[in-house]
């Protein structure tokens, strides 16, 4: 082939597609940020929330209480911790037990005490369901009469949840690093300005930046899906189409982020600065780990406004409930704005020396 | 003679640049803080003929490579006017981009792609190129052609740049800087590039800071200081404005060292053009003929009974022009 590219003279933005490529695949660092780093996340926390039933309530019982009550409790299913007075307090604190039972105070009959933090959904939980079986073999009758329906749904489980969020936590970071890192870095070494200075058109950069971009994302979505697949059994409830159109939004909305991230940095340290800036509070805030509807509701309109809420919206639409693009008009709609608004304002404001 | 050979390869007039710090912001890093402009280029002209080496000698921070970018047309001048070839950046920037070859003071090529894939890069922006086997052969790294540009020695990272600056087979050549840095052999194996592209007819304009680059490779040098021009000819056109050939330098012996030797009597020695008493105590003379310079100075010395404890006579350089015309050396000015 060394003879056939002597003279052929290919297209540059071909040039400079093949330039981001070949620089992609020759680092082994890049391979495992796009690779390693997304499928050891969702072996790691699809093991720590893997569903295999529903963990029994555990329960710090002081020195005191009645062996009835705690023996009543253990038949009824509930973990009993014998515990100190210090050491109760320090389990309960960590979580290991959701409440602590405190002996009936003296001249106080035989009134149990529950000890718990009612702030803490699992301590509330606790107390339900010890108190329920405390009630029942102290001799309560249910008047009402109920059975209980389980169903297994498909798409409920953490690793259903946390899928889409990964793949929208790796296409913004593929966007950010791929594009706003590799820029700065290109300045960093002078080789901005050395192409400024050979007759480049300045957008045949971007558009080669934009087709090496678009090469990675299916590389970058099946490693996930493939991956959570095979090891968790996450189906694709959705279009592939649907997959493509908020992937693609989402990466260019994040590429126009990385053009402005990256428009003035000077060196690597103020470009890595600046990307935690952007990405971190997203990181949080958008719900790649867990739903960002746990946060107040006075924050839910800035929440939902970020690009990286949309995105995960998004995919969890496409992925989990099979929404088609109607559904998904608004995430796109976000996205949109965001990129638009950022690539518009980084060309303008970006330095090429 | 035709008139496109007489209209210069590259003429400026007036030319100033002006840092204003007040522009650096968001995401400047630190150090672009608050301060006063910085007058980096302050008014500079120039005429460089075609076909011809010219030089912008001077220190470090004179404004060589702020006046280069602005020829180049990567930086805009705050004033001045700035014609190539009979054409402005202006008016005709993509033709000129394609007439010019530049290698920039410093570039990082990507370390992972190979030399011919550097090339070809470089060869796309093109619309005529050079084959990547004739520029391999121009530059000498044909055996290179597979290497990544990351395992290159710094001299072959350096001709790789210029082989990206001969691409487009350019009229103009603009190094900045091209040997610093780079071992003697290194440093030869470059200048004969640049003679051999000279050689064929075309124009160098080049900044270094070693006279001895200057006055091997350059037709004419500007000597540049604190953005001016301060002197301007050929290499030998200077050092003979110095009213002398050569050099001696000497020192006297320990405590001897003032021994009421004064300049002006070492000026009424004959054939002495220029005198100066160095900070540690040594005296540079120029001198037009040292077979009638040195046995008088040796004689005023004795004379004074004072004792040389070092003598040294040689041919003076464009270094000694720059020291005569700002009393400072080129390398720690």
């Amino acid at each position: 082939m060394p003879e056939q590219s002597d003279t052929a003279r290919p297209h540059p933005v071909v040039q400079l597609t093949l330039m981001r490529l070949r620089e992609l695949s020759r680092e082994p660092g890049t391979l495992f940020w796009v690779f390693g780093f997304p499928v050891l996340i969702s072996i790691a926390l699809g093991l720590a929330f893997r569903t295999t039933g529903p963990e029994p309530v555990a329960v710090g019982v002081l020195p005191g209480v009645p062996a009835a009550v705690t023996g009543a409790l253990t038949a009824g299913g509930v973990r009993v911790k014998p515990l100190d007075e210090q050491a109760a307090r320090s389990e309960l604190r960590a979580g290991r037990v959701a409440l602590v039972l405190v002996p009936p105070a003296p001249g106080a009959g035989d009134v149990l005490g529950y000890r718990y933090d009612p702030m803490r959904p699992e301590a509330r939980l606790g107390r339900a369901v010890v108190d329920d079986v405390l009630q029942r073999a102290a001799g309560r009758h249910d008047p009402r009469a109920v059975r209980d329906e389980i169903v297994r749904e498909p798409g409920a489980r953490y690793i259903d949840f946390l899928t889409p969020g990964l793949i929208g936590m790796n296409l913004m970071s593929g966007s950010m690093w791929g594009i706003g890192w590799v820029l700065v870095n290109m300045r960093v070494r002078k080789l901005l300005k050395r192409l400024l200075a050979a007759p480049m058109r300045r957008r045949h950069l971007f558009y080669g930046q934009a087709i090496a971009r678009s090469i990675m994302i299916p590389v970058e979505l099946g490693v996930i899906l493939i991956f959570a697949r095979l090891a968790f059994d996450v189906r694709m409830a959705g279009s592939w189409l649907a997959l493509a159109l908020v992937s693609v939004t989402g990466s260019a909305c994040f590429a126009g982020m990385a053009i402005l991230v990256a428009s003035r940095a000077q060196n690597s340290e103020t470009m890595s600065g600046l990307m935690n800036l952007v990405m971190l509070p997203m990181f949080v805030l958008s719900g790649v780990f867990f739903s960002s509807s746990h946060f107040p509701a006075a924050m839910q309109p800035a929440v939902n406004a970020l690009p990286l809420t949309a995105l995960c919206n998004g995919l969890r639409a496409v992925i989990i409930d099979g929404a088609g693009v109607g559904a998904i008009a608004g995430s796109l709609a976000v996205m949109g704005v965001w990129g638009a608004i950022s690539f518009v304002v980084g060309l303008r404001l970006f330095r090429w020396g | 003679m035709q008139a496109a050979q007489l209209e210069p390869a590259v003429s400026c007039r007036g030319l100033r640049k002006i840092y204003d710090p007040r522009g650096r912001w968001l995401g400047a890093g630190l150090g672009g803080g608050a301060g006063a402009a910085v007058v980096a280029v302050d008014g500079l002209d120039l005429g460089i003929r075609r076909g011809e080496c010219f030089g912008l000698l001077g220190p470090n921070g004179a404004g060589k490579t702020t006046t280069v970018e602005i020829l180049e047309g990567i930086l805009e001048p705050s004033a001045g006017e700035v014609q190539l070839l009979g054409m402005s950046w202006a008016r005709d920037e993509v033709r000129l981009r394609e007439r010019i070859g530049v290698a920039l003071q410093e570039t990082r090529f990507p370390e992972r792609l190979s030399v011919a894939e550097v090339l070809n890069l470089f060869r796309s922006f093109y619309p005529r190129s050079k084959p990547v086997s004739a520029l391999l052969a121009d530059v000498e790294l044909t055996e290179k052609r597979d290497a990544w540009v990351g395992k290159l020695s710094g001299g072959q990272r350096q001709r790789l740049a210029i082989a990206c600056a001969l691409v487009g087979e350019p009229d103009i050549l603009f190094l900045d800087e091209p040997t610093t840095g780079l071992d003697p052999q290194s440093r030869r194996q470059l200048w004969d590039l640049v003679l051999r592209f000279r050689g064929a007819g075309g124009t160098v304009v080049l900044t270094t800071h070693y006279m001895e680059e200057a006055e091997r490779l350059c037709d004419r040098v500007a000597i540049i200081d604190h953005g001016r021009i301060i002197k301007e000819g050929s290499p030998a056109e200077l050092i003979r404005g110095l009213g002398a050939q050569d050099v001696i330098e000497f020192a006297l012996e320990g405590a001897a060292a003032g021994a009421g030797l004064t300049e002006s009597d070492l000026l009424a020695l004959p054939a002495v053009t220029g005198a100066r008493l160095a900070g540690d105590g040594a005296f540079t003379l120029t001198v037009s003929e040292p077979a009638r310079a040195l046995p008088a100075l040796i004689a005023l010395v004795s004379g004074r009974g004072a004792a040389l404890a070092r003598l040294e006579t040689r041919h003076a350089t464009l270094e000694d022009v720059f020291v005569t015309l700002t009393g400072r050396h080129l390398r720690d000015a």
